[in-house]
């Protein structure tokens, strides 16, 4: 019955946009979003950034000291992912299927993971800011735990993914397990998961300029205290940069990811 | 060590359903390209790790202590959470209120990043456009969410309209590659056929290329709904948006409460954990 199909794919459409309708109404409300003023401040904000966005020659003189706290958090959100993927990896190989020591591992690491990730960022750096105070060190650990749920639970579907082939013929081959580990996995799901650590890299530059702004270090601090203190040119001068720098990135790690992948 | 083996043995590799030999010898081959890439990658890691390490500035920092006095702050915040400034009833408004500014985010970039998808597409739109749009999109993708929501601030003051419009920036760039991506693996001959029975641009849009990748769309947005959620708290932190972050900052940055960080710290998780649950088994449906 063609006619029947017709009617049940418009109720369809009809509810589904009836609830997207209701939850709009109801979001408006409990945030106290202003419609008006949404599209209003859009085009003021467009206004006031040609007008007052960009950077002077003023400006310019904080260059060195701007490159300089773009590299450290550059180098801290590499390092930082590095360190998490050293220990992502000891728990996924704990914790993938394939390889597993044993199913209880599996699930404590499962639920590790979940755990760290879940967490909220800003509640990591919160957190570790009380008691190691304002330095780069909390960036470092509430990058360090950011990463490390995410990236372990992304190199145990890895492995998983490499299958059990290459681990039982190698296992009937009389390997032990740590020549089965690095002759086996660690060789074909290296591509991906490197793949991933290099994701992760990108993404925590960007988390790393945020965790400045409420751990006071960094590229992100120096963009809050330009920004507090209303000198827009120079604070747009560290949008540009940071912007800059992650695109450098995002294009050295797309290459690698080119050649890598095949 | 030696194994009188094969040099390598082929097998169907899951991921990819395609052949992959794989190198059980490891040494007595010359390295291929692959290899040498990964391995000064990773020695390029492990010597900038080295050295930031070396360079980091540790502000005299008492670490021993410093371990010991944070594993004492996540047994309180785990174990006694507590009810001071913040009612129960309170905290479950705010993260509504954080779920309503991710929904927004995720609905108005949902909306605009579909023509901006469309636009995005090779298979429908002319080279030139998807190549401006796809520059576009990098450059808002490159600058991170805090940065718009507070350039917005200036112009709509710190408040729930500036976060929603600043989320929405960044996550337009995420969502319209994903949509152009799903648009794109469109099989090309549906496309032909119905162009060939004189079907115009929108009819092609609205009858073929976005009922066949619906399912994909509604999956990606989704997943990007989370991340909105994820990133709402931490605009409420670092930007004074309304929601949970906000109570967050001011619980740990200000009262250093821990009881309430371990209020509000439950309620992120629950509401965390319920989406990721729904989330995976959306992501089962894109792969």
């Amino acid at each position: 019955m063609p006619a029947d199909i017709f009617a049940k794919r418009r109720n369809d459409g009809l509810i589904f946009l009836a609830v997207v309708a209701f939850l709009t109404v109801g979001s408006v409300m409990i945030t106290q979003y202003d419609v008006l003023k949404s599209f209003t401040s859009i085009y003021r904000a467009l206004a006031w950034g040609s007008a007052n966005f960009y950077p002077n020659a003023v400006s310019m003189k904080q260059l060195p000291d701007i490159l300089y706290k773009l590299w450290e958090t550059v180098l801290m959100s590499i390092a930082a992912t590095t360190i998490a993927a050293v220990f992502a990896g000891l728990l996924a190989l704990l914790g993938s299927r394939t390889i597993r020591v044993n199913s209880i591992f599996s699930v404590i690491v499962r639920g590790i993971a979940s755990f760290f990730r879940n967490f909220p960022l800003v509640a990591w750096a919160m957190v570790l800011m009380l008691a190691f105070s304002q330095s780069q060190l909390t960036g470092y650990l509430a990058l360090i735990c950011g990463s490390l749920g995410f990236l372990t639970r992304a190199f145990i579907e890895t492995i998983d993914e490499v299958g059990n082939n290459p681990v039982e013929a190698l296992q009937a081959t009389g390997a032990s397990y740590i020549h089965v580990i690095f002759q086996a996995v660690l060789p074909s799901a290296m591509p991906m998961m490197i793949s991933w650590l290099l994701f992760m890299i990108d993404t925590n530059i960007r988390d790393a300029i945020l965790i400045g702004f409420l751990t006071g270090t960094g590229i992100g601090f120096s963009f809050d205290l330009y920004y507090k203190s209303f000198d827009y040119h120079t604070a747009s001068l560290v949008t540009i940069f940071g912007a800059i720098a992650v695109i450098i990135v995002e294009t050295i790690s797309n290459s690698i990811r080119r050649v890598i992948m095949g | 060590m030696k194994i009188e083996e094969p040099e390598k043995i082929m097998f169907e590799g899951v991921a990819c359903n395609e052949q992959i030999t794989f190198d059980i010898c490891g040494s007595g081959k010359p390295l291929n390209r692959e290899t040498l890439v990964i391995r000064i990658f990773m020695l390029v890691l492990a010597g900038l790790t080295i050295y930031a390490l070396f360079t980091l500035d540790y502000h005299k920092v008492d670490i021993p202590k410093a371990i010991v006095a944070t594993l004492s702050n996540f047994k309180i915040i785990f174990t006694q959470p507590n009810t001071q400034r913040l009612s129960l009833w309170d905290a479950f408004i705010e993260v509504v209120m954080t779920l309503g500014l991710a929904f927004l985010t995720t609905l108005f970039s949902g909306l605009i990043s579909l023509f901006l998808g469309l636009l995005a597409a090779q298979n429908l739109a002319p080279k030139q456009v998807t190549n401006i749009i796809k520059g576009v999109i990098a450059f808002i993708r490159a600058v991170p969410t805090i940065l718009w929501v507070l350039i917005f601030a200036v112009a709509a003051g710190l408040g729930s309209t500036a976060a929603v419009i600043g989320l929405t920036f960044h996550s337009i760039s995420y969502l319209a590659k994903a949509y152009a991506e799903s648009f794109e693996d469109l099989d090309k001959s549906v496309i032909e056929a119905l162009k060939a029975s004189g079907a115009n641009w929108w009819q092609i849009v609205f009858q073929a290329v976005i009922p066949s990748s619906a399912t994909y769309l509604l999956s990606w947005t989704f997943l990007r709904f989370e991340i909105n959620f994820a990133n709402a708290i931490a605009m409420g932190a670092a930007a004074g948006a309304a929601g949970i972050g906000f109570d967050l900052f001011m619980a740990s940055g200000f009262y250093f409460d821990l009881h309430e960080i371990g209020l509000v710290t439950y309620f992120i998780l629950a509401f965390a954990i319920v989406m990721e649950t729904i989330a995976t088994n959306m992501k089962a449906k894109i792969a």
